[in-house]
């Protein structure tokens, strides 16, 4: 199997499995029990909390909390700013057209309870202009977020200008990291972010389990009301097991980082070269400014589930953004928002890789993307009206 | 529990009747590629039978395979009874297609009534 897939979900790494084990067997405690026992695992916690404070610039551990993923860490990020943007009297929020809907359907709430919601254009290349989001901030803006790379295409946004100019302007600066964390260097001090959302499960860490770094002043507003964990913003016991591990993980990322990130980047742009041979088709998404291991392509004349359906016949996991995959009768919004009109969406292919990934893997992807985007067009009808000049080609 | 049943796959990835008929006198071709799904039915008919048919689908896997069930049901039968053909017996007949997938099968039934629509305005003309 040839698993291209790790925008998707990743494999735990052996230290994230080891931390896991170790916890569950040994430090099995409730870390706000007062015996000894459950202190060593409250420590268990903090240390990881440290630890991964210290990964992405927190000032302080105290501005990290532990979550069950991104989508919640999403979720509270901006329920909280806009809470606090209420208060003032601010419900303007700045967002991008091509955020995960996590962040786009936590704004459709806060538009029902009476916030504005502008959603900057992400322009043909995939990334936002930190001057159009100056330009959209206003009086009453409480919150601008904007993701840190978008998952289906893997562009990469310009976040410490946007952070710059968030702090020069007074309003909020959420950024959902969670396709960068782990993957990109992350300095949340020196960018200007107050709010970041991540997920332990696209690092190598398991699943269930992610935080959301909160600059200090920032209030929380807590989803979940009980107990006293997490300072009093985020009830229930603690998923000791899980923070170790993504600690771990984390850990592990950033100091094989530079590395990583090469390796990655080259088989990428391999992959990227192989695939870009294809006729009409065209990559998605800034060549340069984009995630080391993302590959995003649409070809025309074809569909992209069975594109899927095939290549896992041939043993490649990867995924689409067609709307059969979507479970919508929309393609991606994620494509339509870089100008991808519907019948070229419908025939995406989104690749993932990582460290774990070989260049022989990406030879064999190559030729199995080529067959069967080949053998597909053979009996399209789409295909043939393009090829008998019936129909304009786009790509 | 596989998304797909194993006859839906087996139609996936081995299609019957896969092509085009250079001289079709039944061509139907339906959906949009706003929605993801097209397909194009040729069919030769003589003597009020669908000597041959054959299909081509831009589409997912229930499209391709629900197109290539039907051009197996209707093959060789009269013309009058492929009008007759439902999506029902089309998803019946592929063992059952997801919900959020009988479309394609509703849009193999319209292929094949394009075709023969087109064939009967085609003999109107003639006489």
């Amino acid at each position: 199997m040839i698993y291209a897939d790790n925008a998707a979900t990743t494999r735990m790494s052996e230290a994230a499995i080891e931390a896991m084990a170790e916890c569950i067997r040994k430090d099995y405690g409730n870390p706000s029990s007062l015996y000894a026992f459950g202190q060593q695992a409250k420590e268990r916690l903090e240390k990881a909390r440290e630890e991964i404070a210290a990964v992405i610039g927190a000032a302080s551990p105290a501005e990290i909390l532990f979550t069950s993923g991104g989508s919640e860490a999403d979720n509270q990020a901006l329920i909280s700013a806009a809470a606090i943007g209420k208060k003032k009297g601010k419900k303007h929020i700045v967002s991008t057209a091509f955020e995960h809907h996590a962040v786009l359907h936590t704004l459709k709430k806060l538009e029902k309870e009476g916030f504005e919601v502008t959603l900057l254009d992400v322009h043909e290349n995939g990334i936002v202009l930190p001057e159009e989001v100056e330009a959209a901030i206003r009086e009453d803006t409480c919150l601008v977020s904007v993701m840190y790379a978008n998952n289906e295409i893997g562009t990469i946004q310009p976040i410490a200008e946007i952070g710059a100019v968030c702090r020069k302007k007074g309003v909020l600066f959420h950024t959902d990291a969670v396709q960068a964390v782990g993957h990109l260097p992350i300095d949340v001090t020196a960018e200007n972010i107050d709010l970041l959302s991540a997920s332990g499960h696209k690092f190598h860490g398991p699943k269930g389990v992610g935080f959301l770094y909160a600059r200090k002043g920032v209030l929380l507003t807590n989803l979940i009301e009980g107990g006293a964990q997490e300072r009093g913003r985020r009830a229930g016991t603690e998923n000791t097991p899980g923070v170790a591990a993504m600690a771990a993980a984390l850990k592990e990322r950033a100091a094989n980082l530079p590395e990583e990130q090469k390796k990655v980047s080259a088989l990428r742009d391999r992959l990227i070269e192989g695939i870009g041979r294809i006729s009409h088709s065209a990559l998605n998404g800034d060549r340069i400014k984009r995630l080391p291991g993302n590959v995003s392509f649409c070809f025309e004349g074809i569909e992209g589930e069975s594109l899927l359906l095939l290549l896992d016949q041939k043993g490649i996991c990867a995924s689409s953004g067609s709307a059969c995959t979507s479970g919508s009768l929309d393609p991606s919004h994620v494509l339509l928002a870089i100008g991808r009109v519907h019948d070229v969406a419908h025939g995406s292919l989104r690749l993932t890789l990582n460290e774990e990934n070989t260049p022989e893997e990406v030879e064999e992807m190559i030729q199995g993307v080529t067959e069967t985007v080949e053998y597909l067009r053979s009996f399209s009808p789409v295909w043939r009206s393009l090829q008998e000049g019936k129909i304009p080609h786009i790509l | 529990m596989a998304l797909y049943s194993e006859k839906v796959m087996d139609h996936f990835l081995h299609p019957r009747n896969v092509g085009i008929i250079e001289d079709a006198n039944a061509i139907g071709e339906v959906g949009n590629a706003k929605c993801g799904d097209i397909m194009k039915m040729y069919m030769k008919i003589e003597n009020d039978t669908i000597q041959d048919v054959k299909f081509e689908t831009f589409g997912c896997g229930s499209a391709i395979a629900s197109s290539s069930m039907a051009t197996e049901l209707i093959k060789g039968k009269p013309v009058a009874e492929a009008m007759k053909l439902t999506n029902q017996a089309v998803a019946e007949a592929l063992d059952g297609l997801p919900a959020y997938k009988m479309h394609c099968s509703v849009l193999a039934e319209e292929a094949i009534h394009a075709a023969l629509d087109d064939y009967r305005k085609k003999t109107e003309e003639k006489s």
